[in-house]
Formats: structure tokens, C-alpha cells, sequence
């Protein structure tokens, strides 16, 4: 998932940089001061879930989260997830500096293009309507984000191209379970807290 | 192994990584930012394996001086490096040139292989010297440089919250695990564990919203206006003209050794 510094080339860099840039600028003009600490604890959430390793066979994959993170935050996710990104590579180091764009273009801007198309399906009143609609937009955001990570390796080099074809199928695991974890969450704050999903987006 | 994994990640203390005090943490947080930030750029875009591997050592050499735990600093490289160890794998066979073996009626080829390790290396040159010279500071401290280096308020203001917060939210998911532990769940690959996880992260994420109320409503009864202050002044001091002025001539010796011919 997260690319590491080196492999990309310089155009692919910038670019990412660039959108990436342009992402958080829009994001931090829809956010007040008043959203900060909200934005700040609900961040946390998908920080710490990006932890929970759930096993898979003999192997884990660990969760991203990154469609239900913008079905709630919106463009807000753009700063949201630089920030996370940007702690994840200083303390953990994982991923990497430079491609600290193209990684936070990859993960935020699908939970943006997912914020936009279950806007209206995770707001149903039924809470199984609104579930599967959670799971259509947390298994779509990895999705995107693989086909994302796969492109921004084809547009590096010719010998990538074996290795972007390979990220989409390593996802489909990954996608299943989200979107399974994605429903039972959207279900379980649909029936506990329902005024949540409508307050905490704007 | 994938628990371990998950308990070592979790415990995030917002604090800087353990090491012993050393000369580096005399030197001001906005120089040790910015010269991590022009070493990544010059190793990064460097294309020879002479320029990257001086950057290695340099990195080794500040990782040494930092007095960074060497074991913990060498778990996180190693989670990366198996991820470079596949792309070792995989580049060696799509990279078309002098064929080192052949396998299957697949060609390895040396450059491909050349062009793996030389990722592997930029990588942990990069890795290494971002440990040494920033992760060594607190993440506050990290924020208060930022701010001062003119990066956007509000996302200060955002890192700020969220090193703070990191802690208290991946103690409540502790003690909602713990409380599953105790009722005798076990992570399987099965539907049930996903239904659980899915409830616990929708629990994880109402209790934090509901406690960001109570925060932010907390802190505006303390009279927060929505920002804080810095009031840490930052100066710089001969320690840091004589630490960057070093790193750039190191900086710029790298940048020479790329240039074709120039010791020829």
C-alpha cells in the first residue's frame, strides 16, 4: 500500500505532490477551527485502525478504512490523511518522504470520490440500506486505491508494469473484508447513534 | 507474528523514539527538519549507486550519533526491507538487459537487479536519517517547527490533535479488545470476526466523537478561541550553523558525485 521512496519517477512525484496539495487546500478551507478537534480525534480513529492486523489464512492484512473515513470527513480527509501519513513515516517508517504526495493522493482522494457517491445511500433510513451502502463505499475505496497505486507504478518505468498489474488482485482480500467490516460498523452506528453520520460530515 | 506486530504499533505514546540524549538533540528542530527534507530530495533523485550509498553511510554515521536504540531502529527498517525484498524479486525479471539466469524461460537481468538494490538503499538512506534527526524530537516539538517553517496553521493546529489524541483513542481500543479477549474472542478469518471488528471500530468511533465534544466544549470553557500559541521561541545558534553548514557541503558533494565525468 504505501509506496516507498526511490521507486517513483519524477514526473509521477510532482504530479502526486502537486494534486495532493491542491486536495489539502480544499480540505482545510471546508474545515473551522470549531471542526479541529473532531477532525483531529476521528483521524486518530483511522491512525489506530490501520493497526488492527486481522488474520487472513496463513498471512494478516491490516485495515485502511479510508471510504468510511470519507464518507464522514469529505475533503477534510486530504489534511486528515497527510498528517497521518506524515507521522506514519517519521515514527514507523513506513512509505516514505517524498512520495508522501503520491501516497496521500492514493488513499485520500478515493475516500473523496466515495464521499460523493454514497453521500445519499449511507443517509437511508433503513440501517441495512445504509450498511450496504458503508460496504460498497469501503470495499470501492480500496479498489480505487489499488487501480490508483497500480497506475502511479505503470506510469514510473516499464518494469513496473508486471508489478502494477500484480496490485489489484493483492487487494481483493483486503476489499472483501472491509467491505464486511465497513457494513457491520455503518449498521452498529446506524442503529446507535444515527444523528452521527448527518452531523459529522459538514 | 501478527499480533505481536499489532501490540508493538499500537502503543503509541506521541513521544519521541527512545534514545539517549546526544549533540543531535541540541540542534534546533526547524534545521534538523529541513535537512532531512533536502537529503531525501538529492538522495532520491540521485542515479548512481556512489552518491546513494555515501548517503547510507552518512545516515548510518547520524543514526550513530543520534544514540537511537539500534534493535528497535533496525525492526522498522526491516519491515520495510521486506517489502523491498520482493521488489528485488520482481524487477530483475521485467527489466530488460544482460541476462544474469534464466529461469522458467524468464531472463533475469543485471540492471534490473542494479535498479532494485538502488531503490533499497535511497529507501533506507531516507528512512534512517529521518529517524536520526527527526523522529528524535518530540511530535509537539515536530508541530511548533513546522509552524514556525510556515506550514499552514490549521494543519499544525490538526498534527497537534492528533499526537495528543493518539494515545488516549489507542487506549480505548485496548480496552475494548481487552473486553472481547475476556469474552473469549479470538481473530479468525470468518465472518464473525469481521462483524466484530466492524462493531468495534463503529463503537471506537462514536466514543471519540463524543469525546471530541466533550473536549472541544471542555476547552472553550477555558476560554480556547480555537488556536494555540506558540510560545517557544526558536533560535538559531552557532551549533546549528556549524550542523548545516556541514550537511549542505555533504549535500552538495552528493550532488557532484552524480554529475558524470567531473572526477575524471
Amino acid at each position: 500500500m504505501h509506496i516507498v521512496d526511490g521507486a517513483l519517477s519524477s514526473p509521477v512525484l510532482i504530479s502526486g505532490a502537486v494534486l495532493s496539495a491542491i486536495g489539502v487546500f480544499i480540505g482545510l478551507k471546508k474545515m473551522d477551527y470549531d471542526h479541529l478537534p473532531l477532525v483531529g480525534v476521528l483521524a486518530s480513529v483511522f491512525f489506530i485502525a490501520s493497526y488492527i492486523h486481522l488474520p487472513l489464512g496463513f498471512s494478516s492484512v491490516h485495515l485502511i478504512m479510508n471510504g468510511l473515513l470519507g464518507i464522514i470527513l469529505g475533503w477534510v480527509a486530504f489534511p486528515a490523511l497527510l498528517v497521518a501519513l506524515l507521522l506514519q513515516v517519521i515514527f514507523f517508517g513506513f512509505g516514505g518522504l517524498l512520495v508522501l504526495g503520491v501516497n496521500t493522493l492514493n488513499i485520500a482522494l478515493p475516500a473523496v470520490l466515495i464521499y460523493y457517491i454514497c453521500y445519499k445511500g449511507v443517509r437511508h433510513e433503513s440501517p441495512k440500506v445504509a450498511a450496504t451502502w458503508g460496504a460498497v463505499g469501503g470495499a470501492g475505496a480500496i479498489f480505487i486505491t489499488a487501480l490508483m497505486v497500480a497506475f502511479s507504478l505503470a506510469l514510473s518505468g516499464e518494469s513496473f508494469v508486471l508489478a502494477a498489474k500484480a496490485v489489484v488482485p493483492a487487494h481483493i482480500p483486503i476489499m472483501v473484508i472491509e467491505g464486511f467490516v465497513s457494513y457491520a460498523a455503518v449498521y452498529l452506528i446506524h442503529t446507535v447513534k444515527p444523528e452521527f453520520i448527518s452531523k459529522g460530515s459538514n | 507474528m501478527s499480533q505481536s506486530l499489532e501490540h508493538s504499533l499500537t502503543s503509541w505514546s506521541g513521544q519521541a523514539l527512545k534514545h539517549q540524549a546526544s549533540w543531535i538533540d541540541d540542534i534546533d528542530a526547524r534545521v534538523r527538519v529541513v535537512c532531512s527534507a533536502l537529503f531525501a530530495l538529492v538522495v532520491v533523485s540521485s542515479h548512481s549507486f556512489a552518491p546513494t550509498l555515501l548517503g547510507l553511510f552518512c545516515a548510518f554515521l547520524l543514526v550513530k550519533a543520534s544514540k537511537l536504540n539500534i534493535k528497535r531502529t533496525l525492526r522498522r527498517v526491516v519491515a520495510m526491507d521486506l517489502f523491498m525484498l520482493t521488489l528485488i524479486c520482481i524487477l530483475p525479471f521485467t527489466t530488460p538487459g544482460d541476462a544474469m539466469f534464466t529461469v522458467f524461460g524468464l531472463t533475469a537481468s543485471w540492471q534490473g537487479l542494479l535498479h532494485a538494490l538502488l531503490i533499497t538503499v535511497k529507501a533506507n538512506a531516507v528512512l534512517l536519517v529521518l529517524f536520526s534527526l527527526v523522529a528524535t524530537m518530540s511530535a509537539s516539538t515536530l508541530g511548533h517547527a513546522l509552524a514556525h517553517l510556515k506550514v499552514p496553521d490549521k494543519l499544525v493546529h490538526l498534527m497537534l490533535f492528533m499526537v495528543r489524541y493518539l494515545d488516549v483513542i489507542s487506549q480505548e481500543y485496548k480496552k475494548m479488545r481487552r473486553a472481547m479477549q475476556a469474552r473469549a474472542f479470538v481473530l479468525r478469518t470468518n465472518l464473525h470476526t469481521w462483524k466484530s471488528i466492524g462493531y468495534l471500530f463503529g463503537m471506537l468511533l462514536i466514543r471519540s466523537v463524543e469525546r471530541a465534544e466533550r473536549i472541544s466544549d471542555a476547552m472553550k470553557c477555558r476560554g480556547f478561541c480555537g488556536r494555540y500559541y506558540l510560545n517557544d521561541e526558536m533560535k538559531i545558534r552557532s551549533i546549528d550553523w556549524i550542523f548545516s553548514i556541514v550537511f549542505i557541503s555533504f549535500l552538495i558533494l552528493l550532488i557532484g558525485l552524480n554529475i558524470d565525468g567531473l572526477f575524471k
